[in-house]
């Protein structure tokens, strides 16, 4: 996103109008925020402060709402590590399976190698729903239900058709010279693609990979059908909160920021990458 | 993104002579075989799982009966057909998802618009933007619910509070959001969630404007809406239809936020939570998956079209 930066010079008589339209983009930007503000704030407020209506902005700050989340209840440890591994792993498994696909799709196309292209793009567009009920009979009967792997490998399914896509995009990036100098050097596939082609597209690989986080730390639906109390992730963890009675708002802020806050870390610090990402690589 | 450095690398391996011309069928499987993976798993992960869902659907299967299972032949899907609560289901995923993908995509146009003038901290605005985005789903359709909606506590009735006292008043209106538009409340919140994605990409858009040609128009004497009208819009144009689609895509699953906020109450059960519900709570496995495949077939339809606007949208970079 270098162009941020390189704004079009606007003319002079377009100043004057300038200050509302900045002091507008502000007030927008502040209300679109505010709920995450307010999140973090009743986070850190104690209970009763929480729960008061005009609300109580300036009540002092306490760190009673994490003590309660992390230590008043079931342990929220174990779902926040299987959402980890569940992430981690299916993202590693998204790209070992994506690259090699996306290279035979756009280096060196096979033929028919759009309809390839829409297969998987159009797996992304039937309704998860629908094949829910097959899975989690296959589960019970081969005894995967409740284990993280089963949704490592859903999770896997998931993103891969986003991944194919967007590396697509990125590989077509790489210039044709490069090819040709490699093969006529007589290097091998893997060696292509890990000492010539990788090091070009590593930023796409990292948006890649970004968003493919994103989406499995995010999955519900899944994760609630398939998984008990082992493989619990943090999302289903986060459910318990639906039907909450009683003082419990600053815990549950408490809780949403924690979930939230891997994903919030990894897309503030890659925001260019988001937008490449969530494009399937379209926009750049 | 390419430096020179790199594409002088790989030199260092002797060269090989080429394949002979008798070996193109194995180097058509060469080609092929980096696919091959990605694409079994795909077939095996997705596929297999919907070719059972139809089997399923022609079957008389409620796990609360195991002894009843059987053939059912089209009486599932005569009963998903006759279901007012399908029939609301798929009225209330039409409005759910045009609803969101509308609302967003307006307002994500109008705050990129803002945000593509160079102005003070225009960086940091971009950056509170985004924050909706990447708050984890069932958090955010908690915080709408529990900390901004709830009639008692909630900001939005304490932000009327705190208006009323202002002007003296100490009768503010407090209504239940929820209970009053549950469609509503479930949209606001989803819209939250999704402006920001839509102001992304038609931000990302804006900024790959030709802008000489922009200037050459001003300094004609064209009006901003002259230039918004005939030059801005047109070049958004796939931008516009990349995050409707794409956004459609989601939306149209969505599950959390219905899930959370309304527990799919009030009118408010879309398609993936009725099949939940039929699946999960219901136990009757064949009607789940008749409403299933009715539901896949109907998406395919829509998806077909929808395809074809994605294959002119990614028409400029063609493969090699």
């Amino acid at each position: 996103m270098s162009t941020l930066t390189a704004a079009p010079a606007v003319p002079k008589k377009k100043e004057r109008g300038g200050i509302w339209l900045t002091l507008l983009a502000w007030v927008v930007g502040i209300l679109f925020v505010l709920p995450v503000v307010w999140m973090v704030l009743t986070s850190l407020h104690s209970e009763a402060d929480a729960a008061t209506n005009p609300p109580a902005v300036l009540a002092p700050l306490t760190l009673e709402g994490y003590r309660e989340f992390f230590t008043g209840g079931a342990s929220p440890w174990p779902p926040l590590l299987n959402s980890l591994t569940a992430s981690i792993l299916s993202t590693a498994l998204v790209l070992l399976l994506a690259f090699p696909a996306a290279y035979a799709l756009s280096i060196k196309p096979v033929r028919k190698w759009t309809d390839v292209l829409f297969f998987f793009l159009s797996t992304k567009m039937l309704p998860v729903v629908a094949g829910l009920l097959p899975l989690y009979l296959f589960a019970q009967n081969s005894g995967l239900l409740d284990n993280i792997w089963l949704l490592i490998v859903f999770y896997t399914a998931m993103n891969l058709p986003i991944a194919v896509w967007m590396m697509r995009s990125f590989l077509s990036e790489v210039p044709v010279e490069m090819l040709e100098a490699a093969s006529m050097d007589g290097a091998s596939l893997t060696r292509t693609l890990s000492s010539v082609i990788a090091p070009v597209v590593m930023p796409g690989i990292a948006a890649t990979a970004l968003i493919c986080f994103i989406f499995s730390w995010n999955e519900l639906l899944f994760a609630r059908v398939l998984t008990a109390t082992v493989a619990e992730t943090a999302p289903v963890f986060l459910t318990s909160f639906v039907t909450s009675q009683g003082l419990f708002l600053a815990q549950l802020c408490a809780a949403a920021f924690v979930v939230s806050l891997p994903v919030l870390a990894a897309g503030f610090a890659a925001q260019d990458k988001l937008v490449q990402g969530l494009s399937l690589g379209s926009v750049k | 993104m390419t430096s020179v450095a790199e594409k002088t690398r790989g030199r260092t391996g002797e060269p090989k002579p080429k394949p002979s011309g008798g070996a193109s069928r194995a180097a058509g499987w060469v080609r092929r075989a980096p696919l091959l993976p990605a694409l079994i798993f795909m077939i095996v992960v997705t596929q297999l799982p919907f070719v059972a869902t139809l089997v399923i659907s022609f079957m008389d299967w409620n796990a609360y009966y195991p002894d009843e299972v059987g053939f059912a032949g089209v009486d599932n899907f005569r009963r998903v057909f006759t279901d007012v609560n399908m029939r609301d289901a798929v009225w209330t995923t039409i409005l759910l998802t045009v609803g969101v993908v509308l609302i967003s995509l307006l307002l994500g146009l109008g705050i990129a618009l803002l945000l593509d003038r160079k102005f003070r901290g225009r960086g940091a605005v971009r950056t509170m933007m985004i924050a909706p985005f990447l708050v984890v789903p069932v958090a955010a359709a908690l915080l709408w619910k529990h900390a901004l909606y709830n009639p008692e506590y909630g900001l939005f009735n304490g932000a009327l509070t705190w208006i009323w006292s202002l002007f003296g008043s100490d009768n503010p209106p407090q209504p239940d959001w929820i209970s009053n538009m549950p469609l509503w409340s479930v949209i606001f919140a989803l819209v939250w969630q999704w402006t920001p994605f839509m102001m992304l990409i038609l931000l990302a858009g804006l900024q790959g404007r030709p802008l000489d040609v922009v200037e050459a128009a001003r300094i004609d004497g064209a009006s901003s809406w002259q230039i918004f009208r005939s030059m801005t819009l047109p070049h958004l144009r796939q931008y516009l239809e990349l995050g409707a689609l794409l956004g459609s895509i989601y939306i149209v699953q969505n599950f959390d936020a219905v899930f959370t906020i309304t527990s799919g109450g009030l009118g408010t059960a879309n398609l993936p939570y009725t099949i939940y519900q039929i699946f999960y709570q219901a136990h009757d496995y064949g009607r789940a998956s008749a409403a299933a495949v009715i539901v896949v077939v109907g998406t395919i339809v829509i998806a077909t079209f929808a395809l074809r606007t994605v294959s002119s949208l990614f028409k400029e970079d063609p493969g090699r």
